[in-house]
């Protein structure tokens, strides 16, 4: 009696094993909720994701893995979650102008919706500190609207989803110590000196 | 209560392969380019909505088959005689001759037996699992695997 079963198994084998592209499709069909892409950076490789509004998330790829940050938006914005460079091409190439010391601001659209109360008001008031500038803890629970609310304002810098394109690394502790960073403080300092504020 | 799903981009790295490699050999290489991308984007649809997260790989199978059974009617709308159809001019290398004529054959199977058949002998799926796929009990997906693989069996035989 022949094996059909070994036959077929042998037989898929052979079987062509590479489909066609389905991110452009599901674009058009605008079922793709989260797009992301690698960037390389000299910071190391950067996971950038957004939604059709705007980024949602940058994230440093040695300092938390890529998986863990896929599973995040999953559950935080959406589990349609796809790999589409072309979409991420325009705030790719704001990055590479942007350590290569050619931009000073990020025109790309950002996706405020996915945070929330008190941490929203402290990164929108980041976003507005300008190139080559810095601020502090105080300075943004202030432009917040909570002038005492420094520890909470902390914490949400610390909770930053979108590093170098909300720019809290130029938070700095009041009398001018760096302060924290989440990526690691050498990369606080890589920024800092890149736009000028640090020998 | 929501129920945890993970990136739809890892179900795809996940799945890809083996889901081509079943359209494939379900509803042929003419046929299978179409049928992979509305299986993803029929999935994708319907993924945030799902109740539960177990049973990924048979859920996006039932919903790869169902994609072949309308590839399969609308092929034979077009009533295209084999030959001239070019296999795998789309999708790069088929295997032709024996290997072919044996897939042709499973497509012949009604569809729960060609799904049964695949998806039992070549991913070695659990009848459980084959089960939720089917939307059958699992002595029923134990005769589809069953049938199918007997009637091509005597086929093969006969020639």
């Amino acid at each position: 009696m022949i094996d059909i079963e070994q036959q077929l198994r042998e037989a898929a084998l052979d079987l062509p094993a590479e489909g066609p592209p389905v991110a452009e499709r599901v674009a058009e069909e605008g079922l793709l909720d989260v797009a992301y892409a690698s960037v390389d950076s000299p910071l190391g490789p950067l996971v950038v994701a957004a939604t059709p509004k705007g980024l949602v998330r940058v994230s440093y790829s040695e300092f938390r893995g890529e998986d863990e940050v896929l599973e995040e938006l999953a559950r935080r914005v959406s589990p349609r979650v796809l790999k589409a460079p072309a979409k991420l091409d325009p705030v790719r190439r704001e990055l590479d102008e942007y350590f290569e010391g050619r931009r000073q601001r990020f025109e790309s659209a950002i996706d405020w919706s996915h945070l929330a109360g008190f941490t929203r008001e402290v990164l929108r008031a980041t976003a507005a500190i300008p190139f080559g500038e810095v601020s502090t803890y105080a300075g943004v629970a202030d432009a917040a609207g909570s002038p005492r609310a420094v520890r909470a304002a902390g914490n949400a810098l610390g909770a930053n989803p979108m590093p170098v394109i909300v720019p809290c690394h130029r938070v700095l502790r009041t009398g001018g110590m760096l302060g924290g960073y989440t990526g690691g403080i050498e990369r606080k300092e890589f920024l800092l000196r890149l736009e000028g504020r640090l020998l | 209560m929501s129920v945890y799903l993970p990136p739809f981009q890892a179900l795809l790295e996940e799945h890809r392969a083996d889901v081509y490699r079943f359209l494939v050999a379900t509803a042929g290489a003419s046929e299978a380019d179409d049928a992979f991308q509305e299986t993803w984007i029929a999935a994708l649809r319907a993924y945030p909505k799902l109740r539960r997260g177990d049973n990924l790989r048979a859920w996006l199978f039932r919903i790869a088959q169902n994609k072949s059974v309308d590839a399969h009617r609308a092929r034979g709308r077009r009533a295209v005689p084999v030959a001239a159809v070019p296999e795998g001019a789309s999708s790069g290398d088929v295997a032709v001759g024996g290997d072919e004529e044996l897939w042709e054959r499973v497509r012949q199977l009604p569809a729960k037996q060609r799904t049964a058949v695949y998806c039992r002998s070549v991913l070695g799926m659990p009848y459980d699992e084959l089960a939720v796929l089917l939307e059958s009990s699992e002595e029923a997906a134990r005769r589809n695997v069953h049938e199918g693989l007997k009637r091509l069996r005597e086929e093969l035989t006969d020639d």
